[in-house]
């Protein structure tokens, strides 16, 4: 399947030398979630606004749907919603007339039914005669998200858009997201919450400095990179390792024995608890610990 | 084309004009008024005629382009800086629209005001001082071209501006003062030989005495050379316009 977004050598540079972008290949499949990661500086606002019109970058090519993106422009930005990182709308108009706007800018007919139920599923509604300054700011991200969906876009890009937002607005917001993609829109999203990515999305890219340093199906990369931990503590303390452990390579923690292990290596784990019962060690605890992609980042960025 | 773009950006810019109705159009009205009670009616009751007509009658050209020209400046500049300032212009960067399309959205939705702010001022006008308007065709071309240009100017400015303050500077520190001195209330004539050559580097006395002349037939200066000027004008902001576009600049990081 050929992809919807086709991303080919991108770079950015500054006037001051700085290189925003340094030579990104991306191709995003339709209808998958797309999580891009990276410390704040890396390069992922800067990605977004050169896909979607508002930066120039300074040399590599873009394609949607097949469209290049400075002589097809507007195919390609027809088929593109944008919901930035800064909550910058309108303050003194009304929900519904901002939205209405959106859609008129991207070149569409009036569709009152259309946008009311953009505006019903992101619990808009009874908001939509409101000015805009006076809603909170999960409200006004909503609003935002709203205007980018007024022109039915295929491509939805949401650059960080729980930051700042409540828990239970956090989940009702990917709940939206969910239920987007659903309707066969493909997301592309920039996070500072990890988990969420790793919860929300079908691949996850890697940006540091402006690199593209890894692309990877969320559960890959978790296989991959993820490792889990055992953590036993015993009931009587244990000065020296008897010798029928000494294979497990096992770390010492105070009093606590920690056996790492990873999707290969999972068959040691039987034969290390059977020989921890033959030596009559009874057990205090045991837990399991699983490296989060938070943890994963950490190593990658580092 | 993408007409319902240009239709969405002019309808929005328009509807921020009645929103804010009383800065729109009273205050110039009102200031407008102030200007025909002082050198109309009471400084004005001591001059005689200056070229053949009542003095209020001769201010009102004057008066039409001072509130016009400030207001098409302002209008534009705002208009293009606003959503540069709040970071809303996101929006309609990412837009399928080109360059020209935004132009003419937020262009014409400015000097649509000034039409409007202008016809406002002429009707006010009217009711104080009775005058007749010579050439309405030419007066229309003339006052719609005025329009356009400026509004074209206050785009520019509003694009170049890094701060509220530098929005304000250019029509109170250079369009206002040019006005007052381009002949808005009195005939260069009157004035020393050595000041009449000076007025001539004036823009704003082409457009004034042009303007003028389109009311009462009479004017300072040639009819024809006003036309030329406000065509150069025309075409030095086009060409602003056109540059700002190609480099993308102050638009795009």
């Amino acid at each position: 399947m050929s992809p919807i977004l086709e991303i080919k050598n991108l770079n950015k540079i500054y006037k001051s030398g700085f290189k925003a972008l340094d030579d990104i290949n991306l191709e995003i499949q339709e209808g998958e979630i797309f999580a891009i990661l990276g410390p704040n500086g890396a390069g992922k606002t800067t990605l977004i606004s050169s896909i979607c019109g508002i930066g120039n970058p300074s040399s590599g090519t873009i394609s949607v749907s097949g469209f290049d993106y400075v002589e097809n422009y507007r195919e390609v930005r027809r088929m593109i919603g944008l919901v930035p990182q800064e909550l910058t709308t309108d303050m003194f108009e009304k929900v519904v007339d901002t939205v209405n706007f959106s859609r008129g800018l991207f070149g569409l007919q009036p569709n009152k039914l259309y946008i009311e139920k953009i505006l019903e599923d992101l619990s808009l509604s009874d908001k939509r005669n409101n000015q805009i300054k006076s809603l909170s700011g999960g409200m006004k991200r909503r609003v935002m998200i709203a205007k980018a969906l007024a022109h039915e876009p295929k491509i939805l890009f949401l650059d960080e858009p729980t930051a700042g937002v409540d828990v239970k607005l956090r989940e009702s917001m990917w709940d939206s997201v969910a239920q987007l993609r659903k309707n066969g829109v493909t997301i592309i999203l920039t996070t500072h919450y990890i988990e969420e990515a790793e919860k929300m999305a079908d691949r996850i890219g890697i940006i540091n400095k402006g690199k593209i340093i890894l692309v990877e199906e969320t559960k890959t990369l978790m296989k991959k990179l993820g490792k889990k931990e055992l953590i036993f503590s015993f009931v009587e303390k244990i000065n020296s390792m008897p010798e029928s452990l000494a294979a497990f390579n096992l770390r010492r923690d105070g009093d606590d024995f920690i056996y790492s292990y990873d999707e290969q290596s999972r068959n040691g784990l039987n034969s290390l608890i059977k020989a921890i019962n033959d030596l009559g060690i009874s057990f205090k605890d045991i837990e399991t610990k699983q490296t989060s992609l938070e943890d994963i980042f950490v190593q990658l960025v580092e | 084309m993408n007409f319902q773009a240009i239709k969405s950006i002019y309808n929005f810019e328009m509807a921020r004009m009645w929103r804010t109705i009383t800065q729109s159009l009273a205050s110039p009205v009102i200031s407008t008024c102030l200007y025909f009670i002082v050198f109309g009616s009471t400084i004005g009751s001591k001059i005689s005629e200056v070229d053949g007509v009542s003095y209020a009658a001769y201010i009102v050209p004057g008066l039409i382009m001072l509130s016009v020209l400030t207001q098409s400046i302002s209008n534009a500049s705002f208009g293009i800086y606003f959503p540069r300032f709040s970071g809303t212009i996101y929006e309609v960067l990412s837009a399928p629209i080109s360059y020209i399309e935004i132009l003419f959205g937020y262009v014409g939705a400015a000097a649509s005001k000034s039409f409007i702010l202008g016809t406002v001022i002429f009707i006010t006008a009217r009711l104080f001082v009775d005058f007749n308007v010579e050439y309405p065709l030419l007066m229309i071309l003339f006052f719609i071209l005025t329009c356009i240009t400026f509004s074209l100017i206050g785009f520019v400015i509003g694009i170049f501006a890094e701060s509220f303050e530098q929005l304000q500077i250019f029509p109170s520190l250079v369009i206002t003062p040019l006005t007052f001195l381009g002949g808005s209330f009195y005939s260069i004539n009157m004035l020393p030989e050595f000041w009449q050559k000076v007025s001539l580097l004036n823009p704003v006395i082409y457009l004034v005495n042009g303007f003028r002349w389109s009311f009462y037939g009479k004017s300072d200066l040639s009819p024809s050379v006003s036309g030329i000027m406000i065509s150069v004008f025309l075409i030095i902001s086009l060409l602003a316009i056109r540059w700002i576009f190609k480099t993308g600049y102050r638009l795009k990081a």
